[in-house]
């Protein structure tokens, strides 16, 4: 594996990444003035989350050069600063969390006022305040800025998961503030400050292999520091920290979609992955091996969650068990510390974040077309709203890991990476799991195109869903198919991550 | 005396502790309620302007005491007026000057009853705080040190709560009773050293067992001034039972003068007992942090929870101050200030719902998030400032003294670390109601938002979290310098210690 060198990947101070991360925190501040004009609110959403595209769009030319955007916000003590980057690794994030945005905002559009949803102006400001949040993590610089961006998400996704303020989802908003709170505070904070005092500061290096824990420091205390990174970013859905997500699912669908499907999970994800790619480094995760056991260790996620799933009629509940399982790929993938895992790994978190969006979304439209939450209550529905149905079997055939679907190209180099660090285990684990994945996807689609409705007779006044809902399912589930036969303008950024 | 920087001309110091003690006088003379509001706010303003130059006029590199004053007071006790100030106590004072108009304002509606008299305590409160920060003879020192009591003890007696006769006196026996040893500390020294003047009695070779005595006596006194546990069960009845103006007071300045009178005390006078007690008071501090994490997560009264709370922030300062290292320190110290900011906030906000709903329990609180935004939204920064949220201030001295105390020992910073969960449990507990509340929240509708006066109140205290948290190294800098100095003549102290023991065996 070769390393970016530096001199390939020259640093240059750009002010847009500011102007980036501050679009959706502006957009959001002027929506909580929006309270008596809904349609100009919802305007100004859907406008920053297509500005935010664009400006995230407008930093690939310059990362296709190699360079590394860079931009220092505050520096708060010498080695600690609050500052801001772009790099190959960041964009994977940034491009998917934006596009989505744009997607979600007229998905949550139809949604809430078809459900005629009370605190839509609360809703949609936390909604653009979780980006800000998502869009601060994709583009940290280190390690300090990575902490603040995560704490942002965690305390402005509070108010979306206890939306409906009835006891169901003060309960589970109070578990999903307790796991990621306590997690972070006790395990994160404590392994942050330590790397700082043993390394003195806490910048990213640019490339995979180094880190920045000096070679000094003792073994136990680099191993303890990366099992800290790992279960403090609980926002990545490992066991045994996982039960806020189900939690969170009391939530309306379209932050289940953006948030728990994408934004909130993927902050997750992308912070232990970068943590481990970029603060402890290939070498150091070499050196004290840990890379294989945590591949295993996430194993036991994926196949636990996926039994779980299997045994959950509530549609969103199956949903996200299977969320907790395929965040695992990621770490799985990059754990794995070998070229086409770790490019398993992070390609997953695009194509993960597309399908499992598109069956959120599909939850969403099932529920304000047919009031149905509960999977056994849905066969036959599929005949009945066709096009939703249609985008809900491609996506599961995604999650599954068929071709041509997004997921397929996740699954080959997960699959290649792990022949080529020969651990028949991690094969086996990633088999089991696909074919637990048939398991709990497959009946949903089969019942809801081929079997019997209840009673034996059709229920009247079931329509498809409100064109709304409609188009941002069929955006996304294409999208997921256009990434699945040509996944190079996403893998481009991966690779460069591997140099 | 080279300890001193003589300030020539204007003596700025004396003046600053003087000047409200003369606007104290002549509100005896004046009994209009409207114009002793003014006047205090006015003198309070003033005294807060003229400390603007200790600021401007402080030379950071240098370590000894600066805008220094020295007149002969009773030299048949060799006892004299001397007053100074380095890095350790600058921002100290400034704090004090600047938390006072505030202190004023958040009393201008609450307080109905005796407001000259009121007024007129606080004032006298001033001078004695910003006496004790100031003061380098022992003898002022613990003039000014006792000398507060009496305001203190007035604000609760008089202007308190329904308890304010157990708390007060509660208050008042307490800090009686570490005070008294502290004069007798106070006395040894002097007839060890034939003098009261502070910067001579540090680093002088008094025997093993005088220093564990002195120290002792020292540290009762300001440990339970911190308050650090198990002295601390005085201060929730105090808090609860003050006004808020009182209550700011005793959180942001006067629990800082226990902290205060460990670092400028206790480190130079008795440094070999220092070395050999640090380790049970590091892990009384731990206590102190887990022990007030989890009290506070069990309060119903929103004052007893902050008041808990600072009981496991003082452990922090306490801990910073023990480990021994220039980070620990001067996070300590940054934490003091932070902790003033902070928990000053919080009690006004506090302070501002019992205006309104005229109880402290967070359950009639609950739920005001929707008729109150903006009140919701300073509470808030608050919290999260209060439980060490990145980018606030609280989060700066907390990861400085974290930072420290992984220098000095990785198990004792790991012990602290379940007292940041709780904090964040107990602020985000309390925020959680009081904005959102629960299913069956008590009618809020006749609450009204903060006014004018209220968000200039809140506003300073907001900018200053976000100043600490956002751009420390200014705070820093100014303390740098005496910080490096002492922990300096620390080490050097006890290289000395190690030679001379090499030697006589």
């Amino acid at each position: 594996m070769h390393a970016l060198t530096p001199e390939l990947a020259p640093v240059v101070e750009n002010g847009n990444l500011l102007l980036a991360v501050i679009i959706p925190l502006f957009g959001s501040l002027v929506v909580m003035t929006m309270k008596k004009h809904p349609n100009l609110r919802e305007f100004i959403s859907s406008c920053s989350s297509v500005l935010l595209f664009i400006m995230v769009l407008t930093f690939i030319p310059a990362i296709k050069a190699g360079q590394t955007l860079h931009f220092t916000l505050f520096e708060l003590l010498p080695g600690l600063s609050i500052s801001l980057r772009a790099d190959g690794f960041s964009m994977i994030f940034a491009l998917v969390a934006s596009s989505l945005w744009i997607i979600a905002v007229y998905y949550s559009m139809g949604y809430m006022r078809a459900h005629d949803e009370p605190c839509q102006t609360r809703f949609n400001a936390c909604f653009a305040l979780a980006i800000f949040g998502a869009i601060g993590v994709a583009f940290s610089d280190n390690l300090l800025t990575l902490y603040l961006f995560y704490e942002i998400v965690s305390v402005c996704t509070y108010p979306l998961v206890a939306h409906h303020q009835d006891a169901e989802s003060y309960d589970g908003a109070r578990k999903y503030i307790i796991y990621l709170t306590t997690t972070a505070k006790f395990f994160l904070l404590p392994a942050i400050i330590l790397i700082y005092v043993l390394s003195g500061s806490l910048d990213f290096p640019h490339s995979i292999n180094a880190g920045i824990i000096p070679s000094s420091a003792k073994d136990w205390v680099v191993i303890m520091l990366y099992v800290f990174c790992i279960f403090g970013f609980a926002k990545n859905g490992v066991m045994p920290f996982h039960h806020w997500l189900p939690g969170a699912m009391v939530a309306p669908t379209p932050v289940s979609a953006l948030l728990h499907a994408v934004a909130v999970v993927k902050v997750g994800v992308f912070c232990t992955t970068r943590t481990m790619l970029y603060v402890f480094g290939v070498d150091v995760m070499d050196k004290l091996n840990l890379g294989i056991p945590t591949a295993y260790f996430v194993g036991f996620t994926i196949i636990a969650a996926s039994m779980i799933a299997l045994s959950k009629d509530n549609l969103k509940a199956r949903l996200a068990y299977s969320t907790v399982s395929q965040l695992s790929y990621i770490i799985l993938g990059v754990a794995l510390l070998t070229p086409h895992g770790i490019e398993g790994g992070l390609i997953h978190i695009v194509n993960h974040a597309f399908s499992k969006i598109t069956l959120f979304f599909c939850a969403g439209a099932i529920y304000i077309a047919a009031h149905k939450k509960y999977i056994s209550e849905m066969s036959g529905l599929g005949r009945t709203m066709p096009f939703t149905f249609g985008a809900f079997a491609v996506a599961s055939l995604s999650m599954i890991g068929a071709p041509p679907v997004a997921g397929f190209v996740s699954k080959w180099y997960l699959l290649v990476g792990s022949m080529e660090a020969s651990q028949v285990g991690i094969l086996l684990i990633l088999i089991a799991s696909t074919v637990l994945n048939v398991g709990y996807f497959a009946p949903i689609t089969y019942k809801a195109f081929f079997g019997k409705r209840p009673g034996g007779q059709a229920e009247t006044g079931i329509k498809e869903a409100p064109l709304s809902m409609l188009i941002p399912i069929l955006i996304a589930v294409t999208i997921s198919v256009i990434i699945g036969i040509y996944p190079n303008f996403m893998m481009q950024f991966v690779r460069m991550v591997i140099g | 005396m080279d300890l001193l920087v003589i300030k020539e001309g204007f003596p700025l110091l004396s003046f600053l502790i003087f000047f409200p003690l003369a606007g104290s006088l002549v509100l005896l003379f004046f009994h209009g309620e409207e114009f002793a509001r003014r006047w205090a706010l006015a003198i309070t303003s003033l005294t807060a302007l003229f400390s603007i130059p200790l600021l401007t006029g402080f030379d950071a590199a240098s370590t000894k005491y600066q805008f220094a004053e020295a007149y002969k007071w009773i030299p048949q006790f060799h006892i004299n007026y001397i007053v100074g100030m380095d890095g350790i106590s600058v921002l100290l004072v400034l704090l004090t000057t600047f938390i006072m108009p505030f202190c004023v304002l958040a009393s201008w509606k609450y307080i109905q009853k005796r407001v000259v008299q009121f007024m007129f305590c606080l004032l006298v409160m001033e001078t004695s705080m910003i006496g004790v920060f100031v003061a380098l003879d022992f003898i002022l020192f613990y003039v000014f040190w006792e000398f507060m009591l009496i305001p203190m003890y007035l604000l609760i007696a008089i202007w308190g709560g329904p308890r304010k006769a157990y708390a007060s006196i509660k208050f008042f026996l307490y800090t009686l009773a570490g005070s008294v040893l502290l004069l007798v500390a106070i006395i040894a020294l002097y007839l060890k050293s034939g003098s009261f003047f502070i910067p001579e009695m540090m680093w002088q070779p008094y025997s093993m067992t005088f220093q564990v005595l002195v120290f002792l006596a020292f540290f009762l006194a300001f440990a339970i001034k911190v308050p650090m546990f198990p002295f601390h069960t005085w201060l929730p009845a105090a808090h609860v039972e003050a006004p808020t103006a009182g209550s700011v007071i005793l959180a942001s300045i006067l629990l800082k003068m226990g902290t205060y009178g460990l670092l400028r005390f206790c480190l130079p006078i008795t440094p070999d007992a220092t070395v050999l007690l640090a380790q049970p008071i590091l892990w009384l501090s731990i206590a102190g942090i887990i022990y007030g994490g989890f009290t506070a997560l069990a309060q119903h009264d929103m004052k007893k929870l902050i008041a808990y709370s600072s009981v496991g922030h003082m452990g922090f300062v306490t801990l910073g101050i023990f480990v021994l290292n220039t980070r620990g320190v001067e996070g300590a110290i940054l934490q003091m200030i932070n902790h003033g900011v902070t928990t000053g906030g919080l009690f006004l906000c506090v302070g501002m719902i019992y205006e309104r709903t005229h109880s402290r329990e967070l359950s009639l609180a609950s739920g005001v998030g929707k008729y109150m935004p903006w009140f919701v939204t300073f509470l808030a920064f608050f919290s999260l400032s209060s439980f060490g949220f990145p980018g606030t201030n609280s989060f700066i001295g907390e990861f400085l003294v974290l930072a420290g105390t992984f220098e000095h020992n990785i198990f004792l910073a790991l012990a602290a670390i379940p007292g940041a969960v709780l904090a964040a449990a107990y602020m985000l507990r309390m925020l959680q109601k009081i904005v959102w509340g629960g299913t069956n929240n008590p009618d809020q509708s006749y609450l009204k938002d903060l006014g004018i006066r209220e968000i200039i109140v809140l506003t300073p205290f907001l900018l200053f979290v976000f100043w600490i948290g956002l751009g420390p190294q200014p705070f820093i800098d100014l303390m740098h310098g005496s910080v490096t100095h002492l922990l300096d003549q620390f080490q050097t102290w006890q290289q000395h210690g190690q030679v001379a023991s090499l030697l006589l065996k």
